[in-house]
């Protein structure tokens, strides 16, 4: 246990210090933020009985913010240690290879945890976005459930990634159009019926929809089991694939 | 004689039907540095990894540490260091932390500042490891191998690519390891390199050892005949002598009792480098 919190210490001083890893997985969530309150605010969106715009896009924002720090993050890191020779190496030592994965799961746990708590205070403060303290349990479930499936998919999505060069193509071509096919982006009141349908399929929709009906007072059941149960079973498929999967060697040159 | 601290029989490794590794035997010592020469495509990673417990052979006895590394395990891996071949550091780590994170790796490392000063890093401790140059980055590296005090540190081509103050900087930290103990093993294709460092050599081509020795004695140079040149009236003369000190002093006797300059009088042995041309040439 000592161990994992020596790794995850410098995993985060790791992370800090990497210009592009703060700017797309902390100022970027921000900025999209900002952008999608400037261009659609003072609308009403038909979901939930009608909502502000900028009620709507704080928890979308915190959905893709918490999955880029996850699985995103995961999964261009892991691909850079890699093929670095850096998993290969730490293997050389006495430190049990699981304590490296778990450091880093810790690493992106927290600052998904942290971008949750940015981007509902920035929604606070400059929206009036109310945050549902009365249900931080059933948020931070959400939260817990959604980081941990996305953190064993970005481990899966290693094996697909064959160089590092690869790593952030790769990742953005399955998770961008997700996004805006999830509602995260365009409102779903906008998105034709069979778009969220297709969305359906994938756990990105239903990790948003759980968040959202947790984030926003009256959207539905503050625990939206069966969307859980959708992106856990993505979760546990994902980890299934990563320990089979897994490499700890370079697969590139 | 203690156990070797490294024994190889008869070590085979195929990749589908290229036979990397055809039989390999060698015996490595207790602090000694032993240099694995051979060039690209030899089968020294294949050994070196196989030695470090990375892949599985397919036949021959290993041991290392009097254990088989395939099965070794954690308390093995405290007292071995490795620095792989084309391994990049986290670059926004600096020497200091880069190496008190591996330190947490072993029960007992070595202090970081002394680990610091042994790889001629000080005054770069605090220097982010992305931005020191190759060289500095590659004792960096063997500083990480060493963090944990290890008794058999690998060494996998630690200078491949470097230009000559780098190199001539890691041969300095590489010979020091001998003075702390270590034994090292290491592998190169540079011949010089292994005439530098190495208290013995093994040549290796083609997946199997072809000459072992000192490297002033390997592939028995020092009982190759001598060649003596000069030139005699503008012709050059090449004389070939198993006595070389005898046919020299009858040589200059004669010129001098005839009153004749030996113009660009030479005596040459065959270098490492014509003894490992000769043996590592692919038919």
């Amino acid at each position: 246990m000592s161990l994992v919190l020596h790794q995850l210490r410098y995993d985060q001083k790791v992370f800090w210090r990497n210009p592009a890893a703060v700017f797309f997985t902390v100022l970027f969530p921000v900025v999209l933020l900002l952008i999608f309150a400037t261009v659609f605010g003072g609308q009403t969106i038909d979901v939930a009985g009608g909502i502000e715009t900028t009620t709507y896009y704080v928890p979308a924002i915190i959905t893709l913010a918490v999955i880029s720090a996850t699985m995103q993050t995961l999964a261009m890191s892991l691909v850079i240690a890699r093929e670095n020779e850096r998993l290969k190496r730490g293997r050389g030592t006495p430190m049990p290879p699981w304590v490296f994965i778990v450091g880093r799961i810790g690493n992106s746990i927290v600052v998904a945890a942290l971008m949750l708590a940015l981007v509902a205070a920035l929604g606070r403060i400059l929206y009036g976005v109310p945050i549902p303290w009365e249900r931080a349990p059933e948020l931070l479930v959400v939260l817990a459930v959604g980081a941990a499936s996305f953190c064993c998919l970005g481990i899966a999505l290693t094996a697909a990634i064959p160089t590092q060069d690869a790593a952030a193509p790769i990742v953005n071509a399955l998770l961008l159009p997700l996004y805006f096919l999830s509602g995260v982006f365009i409102p779903e009141d906008e998105l034709p019926s069979g778009v969220i349908e297709f969305a359906n399929h994938f756990p990105i929709r239903h990790f948003f929809e759980a968040f959202f009906d947790a984030y926003v007072n009256g959207a539905g059941t503050a625990l939206s089991w069966s969307d859980l149960a959708v992106v856990a079973a993505w979760g546990v498929a994902g980890l299934l694939l990563a320990i089979r999967f897994f490499r700890w060697t370079p697969r590139g040159g | 004689m203690a156990d070797p601290v490294i024994s190889i029989r008869g070590l085979r490794k195929s990749y589908g039907d290229v036979e990397a590794v055809s039989g390999i035997e060698l015996e490595v010592h207790s602090g000694e540095v032993f240099a694995f020469l051979g060039p690209n495509g030899a089968g020294k990673t294949t050994t070196v990894e196989i030695l470090e417990g990375y892949r599985k052979r397919d036949g021959g006895e290993v041991a290392v540490l009097g254990e088989d590394p395939e099965r070794a395990g954690r308390e093995w891996r405290e007292r071995i260091g490795i620095v792989l071949q084309g391994g990049r550091l986290e670059p926004y780590l600096t020497v200091a932390e880069s190496l008190a994170l591996y330190a947490g790796y072993y029960r007992s490392p070595r202090p970081v500042e002394e680990v610091i000063e042994t790889v001629g890093l000080g005054g770069k401790a605090d220097a982010r490891a992305g931005k020191l140059s190759g060289g500095q980055q590659r004792r960096l590296d063997v500083g990480m191998a060493l963090i944990g005090d290890p008794d058999l540190l690998f060494l996998d081509e630690p200078t491949t690519g470097f230009d000559p103050e780098a190199r001539r900087q890691a041969w300095d930290v590489i010979g020091g390891l001998r003075d702390l103990g270590k034994t090292v093993f290491l592998t190169t294709h540079y011949m010089d390199e292994a005439q530098r460092l190495a208290d013995r050599v093994a040549i290796v081509a083609g997946g199997e050892v072809v000459a072992r020795g000192t490297p002033d004695d390997l592939g028995d140079r020092s009982a190759q005949p001598a060649t003596i040149t000069y030139r005699l009236a503008d012709e050059p003369v090449s004389v070939e002598t198993t006595t070389p000190v005898e046919t020299l002093n009858e040589l200059t006797a004669w010129a001098m009792a005839e009153g004749i300059e030996l113009e660009g009088l030479e005596v040459t042995r065959p270098s490492l480098e014509d003894v490992y041309l000769e043996l590592t040439r692919s038919e």
